[in-house]
């Protein structure tokens, strides 16, 4: 019988993000804030995969998330899927939905928005499965197209 | 409850209708002491003389003080102070804030950080409500009515703010409008979406004659500017398409009003100034009494208060 052999080492507790698109590896990590975590987190990245071909996946020992903060990752990875392990068993498998508010994680693209020249939070609307509006110039911008916060 | 006003793209029909019969009112009297006591801050982070001058005369002429500054080189702006902390400085002076900004969302931001209510009188591109107000508050006074109207707006459609605004806050009136401009400065798809999702009637004509011209209530001038165009030649080749003249306005109707935000350049003949259809001048004049029913609105002062007003002076 041939063995199973996990790509990346399964984790006791804790969050597995997985079916990450490569490219928006870096994206997910810096809305979870990922590189100010202590606990251990492993990272997969351009593993093989048989619905896409090359995926990336991301283990975070010991650490849940909010709804509200996993949320945010549909901006960039609208079709990660969760897992929530305890005890090395999946308890939970989740999928993301994106906010109608989004708080924070989009940069406006236009430089005369006022967001772009002081120092506050950005706010969009969700107005369309594909598009968002500033709330503060009213700009819309294509989902597919958005650019994050520093 | 925040007063402020942003954007008046978002007021119901009952609202402009209270905001129109507020300015008729501020029109039959304007010399009050309605708002004596009162401190009006005008912050103009982008010079705007005409718009300054017509918010500082409202609260003038409702006995209010003013302080302000009209030309940002003035402020810690330059400084590096940040918008937020120049509008929590104000906050302590002043009971209300008109405030004109070069950025866009500027006047959403102020009103979110600010205990005082913010008047918006212009954010960069975005939005110019006490211009709508005044258009809104002139079409009322030449046409009688705000419904089912045919409003014809003319030149820059791309980058004209007060045409947008206009569209988005006749769509409770049943209006029919129609878009004629160069190609370049064509309607944006947008907007267009805009009057679909809201059942307003839109038309876009290639020619500007005297034929089309005959259906017209309202017709909305704006300038064609030379720096909107990426192709100059096309730009001398459009200029002078658009331009208002005498003959135009051979089968006008007799209602016909011509509206400009002003200034204009070359848009509209002078010879029709002379004409019962320029309105221009008058539209600017109206601006007054738009702007006292806003200040007074953001200061919670109610339409009931003003026709009980005993402060009315002359």
């Amino acid at each position: 019988m041939k063995e199973k052999v996990l790509q990346v080492a399964a984790i006791q507790n804790g969050t597995v993000i997985d079916h990450i698109p490569s490219s928006r590896i870096f994206s997910v990590v810096s809305l979870l804030h990922l590189e100010k975590l202590t606990s251990e987190v492993t990272v997969g990245f351009n593993l093989r995969s048989k619905s896409m071909g090359r995926k990336s996946i991301i283990k975070i020992a010991n650490r849940f998330f909010t709804d509200d903060e996993l949320n945010q990752l549909a901006v960039v990875t609208p079709n990660v899927t969760l897992c929530i392990i305890r005890d090395y068993e999946i308890v939970e498998k989740k999928t993301v939905k994106l906010p109608e508010d989004l708080l924070g994680i989009v940069k406006c693209d236009n430089p005369k928005c006022i967001t772009n020249n002081e120092p506050m939070r950005t706010r969009f609307h969700l107005v369309s499965p594909h598009a968002l509006c500033c709330h503060y110039c009213n700009t819309q911008q294509a989902l597919d197209e958005v650019k994050l916060c520093d | 409850m925040n007063r402020s006003l942003v954007t008046i793209a978002d007021h119901t029909r009952e609202k402009i209708e209270y905001l129109i019969q507020m300015a008729t009112e501020f029109e039959r009297h304007p010399n009050r002491r309605l708002l004596e006591g009162k401190v009006v801050a005008t912050l103009f982070f982008e010079p705007s003389t005409r718009t300054r001058l017509s918010f500082e005369t409202a609260a003038n002429r409702l006995g209010a003080r003013v302080i302000g500054f009209a030309d940002p080189k003035v402020t810690s702006g330059t400084k590096g102070e940040t918008l937020k902390d120049t509008i929590m400085m104000v906050s302590n002076y002043a009971d209300i804030i008109v405030m004109r900004h070069y950025l866009e969302g500027a006047a959403r931001y102020a009103s979110e950080v600010a205990p005082v209510p913010i008047v918006n009188a212009g954010d960069g591109a975005n939005q110019h409500p006490s211009q709508t107000m005044l258009d809104l508050y002139s079409i009322y006074k030449t046409q009688g009515t705000l419904d089912n109207l045919n409003i014809f707006l003319v030149g820059d459609l791309k980058y004209g703010r007060t045409v947008h605004s206009l569209i988005m806050a006749m769509r409770h009136f049943n209006p029919t409008f129609h878009f004629i401009a160069p190609d370049e400065l064509q309607m944006p798809q947008h907007y267009k979406d805009y009057c679909h999702e809201h059942s307003i009637n839109y038309v876009e004509h290639k020619e500007f004659d005297a034929d089309i011209i005959s259906q017209a209530d309202i017709l909305y001038m704006t300038r064609v500017q030379r720096e909107r165009f990426t192709d100059l030649i096309e730009y001398e080749r459009v200029k002078d398409s658009y331009l208002l003249k005498m003959p135009l306005l051979a089968k006008a109707r007799k209602n016909l009003k011509i509206l400009h935000p002003l200034p204009r350049v070359n848009e509209i003949e002078y010879a029709i100034d002379e004409t019962p259809h320029a309105y221009y001048f008058q539209q600017a004049g109206n601006g007054l009494f738009a702007r006292q029913a806003l200040i007074c609105d953001a200061l919670d002062i109610t339409l009931e208060d003003v026709l009980k007003d005993t402060t009315i002076i002359g």
